[in-house]
Formats: structure tokens, C-alpha cells, sequence
């Protein structure tokens, strides 16, 4: 922007002044009400009877069940995406090959598909009446209404956050750094190791910050493959739900507060990685 | 590293991938408001189980819309007994995945049903509207709140009852009775999947004026919300609710489970059992039991589902596709 233009209508008058100040009331009323408001509920109500009924409510076996589920379905779902996601940015940025912007797309898929419909399709696939429900049953394997898949679908819906933060990145820094490392004869697994992979190491940790929340805290696909047996498939989201409907507000805002304070925890990550490594990241919001 | 796999192993065992060798699982697949009564039948159950047979015993609960719940079992979720709101449901899993016989309903005594209820209404504090029978339902400005018969059991005994009503009226035929429904359903802002849905917008979420409620879940939300807050208003007629129960055979065959599915559900009919289930507001099966508890379940008229001609016809009728709730059934109409 330049300065001819902005100097005329901002630097005038006492009523542009007073526009100022109510757009920015109006801007942080809203802030205030949307998402202060509701994030600071969800804290009070967790400690409303006091901190023991919230370390109750959170130790309790169901409660602590689903938080290892929770923890579990991230530990496997992350790196999975973490590997795939660094492989198909790897190979789209620095590559030439047919079917790319297929490949581009696919990877997309998952975030344009609603949740209610990346759990049915497992259900449909391997549901005991799906497409491969008899073999799968015949060889005593249960993947819906199991762990299995539940970190299926949470695979699913996180697959796109790392590979749509890198790619981007890796486009934006070109290929000649690769170029230069393979004329000086490096082989083609150390160039990855030595020159991309540091290449992009801040866009890579914010992508799995992203995915890592997304994968705690899905609640759609996971609802749909879940069976919501209590202690066994009810991952953190689905075990609030459950509280909620069962009139147990303190139980289900302190397992909601621990989502939340996670939620913080990313936020403030994020924010960490944005003021230390904001340049690089920027690259990535240029897309 | 091997530490590290051994760590791994016992935390997946935890959540269970891998169920401990000495110990009984049962899996038990309810519906919406039976959460709080099969927390406790389970907990005197498996102290029981302990005492005769020295095995522990976990029973695992999974809870929501009857008919929902149902179309899980059919794709792959593994009950040892299901406990849902109506016998349609039970038949949907038996004729679709042959987990067990058509007769199933004759394998345990009353119907395979240990408890009843029946279908009143909730209303707010004071009753502002005067509200006292189905016909006052349909007054102008009334909102009611009751689930989607589509997927809720409750939902489907509420409909049942306000169409038993309505063909007891003067002059009442089968077109009198669908114009009340129809009506009846314009009064609805909102259908939830699940009793338990509906009962939280109303109690909870503040939305409506009447409540058509399970008896227990009505009962449930004065305990939770309060006395006050809340009154119980008994219509004229209403139905007959029989929630059934069945062992699921073929399930119970791979798991091992046969002798402790059966004995789970032959102990709700016991005295104990009896006992536990008028406390949560169920009405009890056992004479005895239920001359005990007889004042905090009103004598009603009460029409049965035989009245419709059993299930399969009362659901083809009213609730399949194209059945009379979707004909009358327009979203968002007032």
C-alpha cells in the first residue's frame, strides 16, 4: 500500500477518530464474547466445585481411559502423518512427475470432506456388513467400533495439516540449495537430511502442533467408528459428550479445560514460532 | 528398547487391545436413559459373579438412540446382550445379521422385558400453560420437545401414545389421529437423536414447554434439576413401554461368554435386581416389588403395542420410509 493513498481518509476530524475507537471496541467485544467468554466458562465450570472434584473428575477411570486413548490415537496418528506428509512435500516441490496436481488434490481431500463421512466410509469398508467385513471378521480382526478404527479415521482427517504446511515452504526455497549439494556429490538421502529437512524444520513443527490438536481433539470421524463403549473406545471429545448428556457438568468441563488447555498450549506454541521463525512461516501464508 | 516395547504392550493392554486371559468382558448395548440404572445392576452383577465363580467381571456400557444403536451392532460392534428401548430394534439386528433366532423375544419371561414404562409429560415449574392431556399439546404457541422416532426408541412410544390418544377421542378414525400428529409435530423446534438429547434441551438448554419423556427420565431430571423446577403431568392414556432384552448368540458363542450373558440378564428379574430398577424409576416386573414402590407409579390407562398390531406392522406403518411420520413430518414448519 502506498502512502498517497492512506494519508486522506485516516488523518482528519474528530469523527474518524471516534470510528476508530468503536471499531476497535466493537472488534474486541466480539473477541470477548465468541471466544474469551466461552474459554474462560469452560475453566470455572471445571473448578466450580473446587480443585479435588476436578482431580476427581479427572482421574476417574473412564475420564483417565480416555485421555490414554486420546494420548494413544495422537502417538500413532502424528508420525504416521509426519513421514507421509514430509515424503508428499519432498516429492511435489522438488519434483516433476505426472499426476501431481492429482496427488495435490487427493491430499486435500480430507479437508474438504466432512468428519460425519471420513467415519462412514471405514464403516462402510470394514463394518461387518462392508466391503471387507466378512474376511476381516473371519480372520478375527476389528477395526470400527475398535482402537483401530478410530486411529484410522483420525488418521484420515489430520492427513492433509503437514503436507499443506510444507509444501509451500519447500516450493518458496526452490530447488537450487538440493541442486548445489548433489554437484558437490552428496547422495540424495543425505541432501534430505543435511539441506531440506532444515531447511524446513520450524514449518515442519508447526504442522505437527496443528496436527497433533486436530488429532486430539476430532470429534465427528471418531463418533461415527467408535462405539462409544465407555473405558474402552471413547477417546477425550467423546468422553465430554457423554458427561455432559449424564448431567455431570464439573466431570465433563474438566476433561473439556484439558482439551482447552491444549488448545492454549498450540496457540502459544504457534505464537512462539511465528515471532522467533516468522519469515519462513510467512513464506508458507504467501499461497 | 525392550523396556520400551514392554512399556508400549502394557499401555496398549490398558486401553484394551489386548483383554486380560482371567477375567470376563461383557458388552452391553443400551439405549439413552438406562445409563444410570445399568451402572448400578452392573456393579451389584459383577460383585455377585465374583462371590459365585471367583472370575472378575467388567461389563462395558455403550449408550444412545435405540435405533441407532441397533444399526451399530449390525455393523460390527460386538454385544454380549443388547438392552434396547423396543423389540423392532432387537428384530432389525436379528433378521440382518442372524446373530440369533426370530423367537428371541420367548426365551425370557414378560416378553424378554424385566421393566416397563411408560410416556408422560415434563412440564416447567408451575405448569404456565396449564398443560394436561395430549390435546392440550397442540394449542397455539406450545412447543413440544420429544426425539426423532427415526432413531430413538422413546421417540417412537411417544408417538404411538399421542396416536392411541387421539383415536380414543370422539369421532376419532385413523385420519383424525394422523391430522392431530401432524399437528402435534409442527409444535417441535427440535428432534434429537436420543432421549438424552432431548432431555438436555429441555432441561438443560431451556428450549420448549412440554417434555414427552420416558416416566424414568422424567423422574431423573426432578433428582438432577431439582423438584421444583420441573412437574410430572400424567395424560389420560398412554402406552405400554416393554424395553427388551436378549443374549446375542453368536457373540456370546465367539467370546466364551455364554454362561455370564445369561446369568447377567436372568439376574434382572431378580428381587435385587427388581429393586434397583424401581429405584431408578423403571416399573418392575416382580409383584412384590412393584406393590413396594406402587406409589411413585400413577395407575394410567395404557395401550400396548399389540394394540398396533406388534412392532414389525407398527413400524412399517408409521416410521419406515414414506410411513405416516414422513408424510406428516415437515421440518421447520410452525
Amino acid at each position: 500500500m502506498s502512502a498517497v493513498i492512506r494519508r486522506r481518509p485516516f488523518q482528519t476530524g474528530i469523527g474518524t477518530i471516534l470510528f476508530r475507537i468503536v471499531l476497535v471496541l466493537l472488534a474486541l467485544a466480539f473477541i470477548g464474547v465468541v471466544i474469551a467468554l466461552p474459554l474462560a466458562s469452560v475453566f470455572v465450570e471445571a473448578f466450580r466445585k473446587g480443585t479435588d472434584a476436578f482431580l476427581d473428575a479427572v482421574t476417574e477411570h473412564d475420564a483417565w481411559a480416555a485421555i490414554k486413548l486420546t494420548l494413544i490415537v495422537a502417538a500413532i496418528a502424528v508420525p504416521l502423518n509426519l513421514v507421509f506428509g514430509l515424503a508428499a512435500a519432498w516429492s511435489i516441490a522438488k519434483f516433476e512427475f505426472r499426476g501431481k496436481s492429482l496427488l495435490i488434490t487427493l491430499i486435500d481431500l480430507p479437508f474438504s470432506v466432512s468428519p460425519v463421512v471420513s467415519g462412514l466410509i471405514y464403516v462402510l469398508l470394514y463394518g461387518a456388513h462392508g466391503w471387507f467385513g466378512a474376511e476381516l471378521q473371519a480372520a478375527g480382526i476389528k477395526v470400527v467400533f475398535s482402537v483401530t478404527g478410530i486411529v484410522l479415521a483420525t488418521i484420515f482427517v489430520t492427513f492433509p495439516f503437514i503436507a499443506r504446511e510444507l509444501i509451500p515452504l519447500m516450493q518458496e526455497q526452490g530447488t537450487t540449495e538440493e541442486e548445489a549439494a548433489l554437484t558437490l556429490g552428496a547422495s540424495g538421502w543425505r541432501t534430505f537430511w543435511n539441506v531440506t529437512l532444515p531447511n524446513v524444520k520450524w514449518g515442519l513443527l508447526y504442522g505437527v502442533l496443528l496436527c497433533n490438536a486436530r488429532a486430539m481433539g476430532e470429534f465427528g470421524a471418531v463418533s461415527v467408528v467408535s462405539g462409544h463403549i465407555r473405558g474402552l473406545t471413547n477417546t477425550m471429545p467423546l468422553h465430554v459428550e457423554i458427561l455432559y448428556n449424564e448431567y455431570d457438568f464439573v466431570g465433563a468441563f474438566a476433561v473439556a479445560s484439558l482439551l482447552a488447555g491444549l488448545a492454549l498450549v498450540t496457540l502459544i506454541a504457534k505464537s512462539l514460532l511465528e515471532w522467533r521463525y516468522g519469515g519462513e512461516l510467512a513464506a508458507s501464508r504467501r499461497h | 528398547m525392550k523396556s520400551f516395547w514392554k512399556n508400549l504392550t502394557t499401555a496398549l493392554a490398558a486401553v484394551g487391545l489386548f483383554s486380560a486371559a482371567s477375567a470376563a468382558e461383557l458388552l452391553n448395548v443400551s439405549y439413552d436413559p438406562t445409563r444410570e440404572l445399568y451402572k448400578q445392576v452392573n456393579e451389584v452383577f459383577a460383585a455377585k459373579w465374583k462371590a459365585e465363580t471367583g472370575e472378575d467381571l467388567t461389563i462395558n456400557q455403550s449408550h444412545g438412540g435405540s435405533g441407532k444403536q441397533a444399526r451399530s451392532v449390525i455393523d460390527g460392534l460386538e454385544a454380549d446382550v443388547l438392552t434396547l428401548a423396543l423389540a423392532y430394534d432387537i428384530d432389525e439386528v436379528g433378521q440382518k445379521t442372524g446373530y440369533f433366532p426370530a423367537d428371541w423375544q420367548a426365551r425370557l419371561p414378560d416378553n424378554s422385558a424385566p421393566y416397563t414404562s411408560t410416556i408422560v409429560f415434563v412440564v416447567r415449574k408451575g405448569n404456565p400453560f396449564g398443560i394436561k392431556d395430549w390435546g392440550d399439546l397442540t394449542k397455539s404457541g406450545i412447543q413440544v420437545i420429544t426425539p426423532n422416532p427415526k432413531t430413538s426408541g422413546g421417540a417412537r412410544w411417544n408417538f404411538l401414545a399421542a396416536w392411541a390418544w387421539a383415536l380414543k377421542q370422539p369421532g376419532g378414525s385413523e385420519d383424525t389421529a394422523k391430522a392431530y400428529i401432524a399437528e402435534l409435530y409442527k409444535h417441535v423446534p427440535v428432534l434429537d437423536t436420543g432421549a438424552r438429547g432431548s432431555t438436555t434441551t429441555f432441561a438443560q438448554r431451556g428450549i420448549g414447554d412440554v417434555f414427552l419423556s420416558w416416566e424414568n427420565e422424567a423422574h431423573l431430571i426432578q433428582a438432577e434439576f431439582g423438584a421444583g423446577e420441573f412437574e410430572i403431568i400424567v395424560p389420560s392414556v398412554s402406552i405400554l413401554a416393554e424395553p427388551p432384552v436378549t443374549l446375542v448368540d453368536s457373540i456370546v458363542d465367539r467370546h466364551g461368554t455364554r454362561a455370564v450373558a445369561e446369568a447377567y440378564l436372568k439376574f434382572l428379574y431378580t428381587p435385587e435386581a427388581q429393586e434397583i430398577v424401581a429405584k431408578n424409576f423403571y416399573r418392575p416386573r416382580d409383584q412384590a416389588v412393584a406393590a413396594k414402590y406402587a406409589a411413585q407409579f400413577p395407575a394410567i390407562p395404557l395401550v400396548t403395542i399389540a394394540d398396533f398390531g406388534g412392532w414389525s406392522s407398527a413400524q412399517q406403518k408409521f416410521f419406515a420410509d414414506g410411513g405416516v411420520f414422513d408424510q406428516i413430518y415437515q421440518p421447520g414448519q410452525q
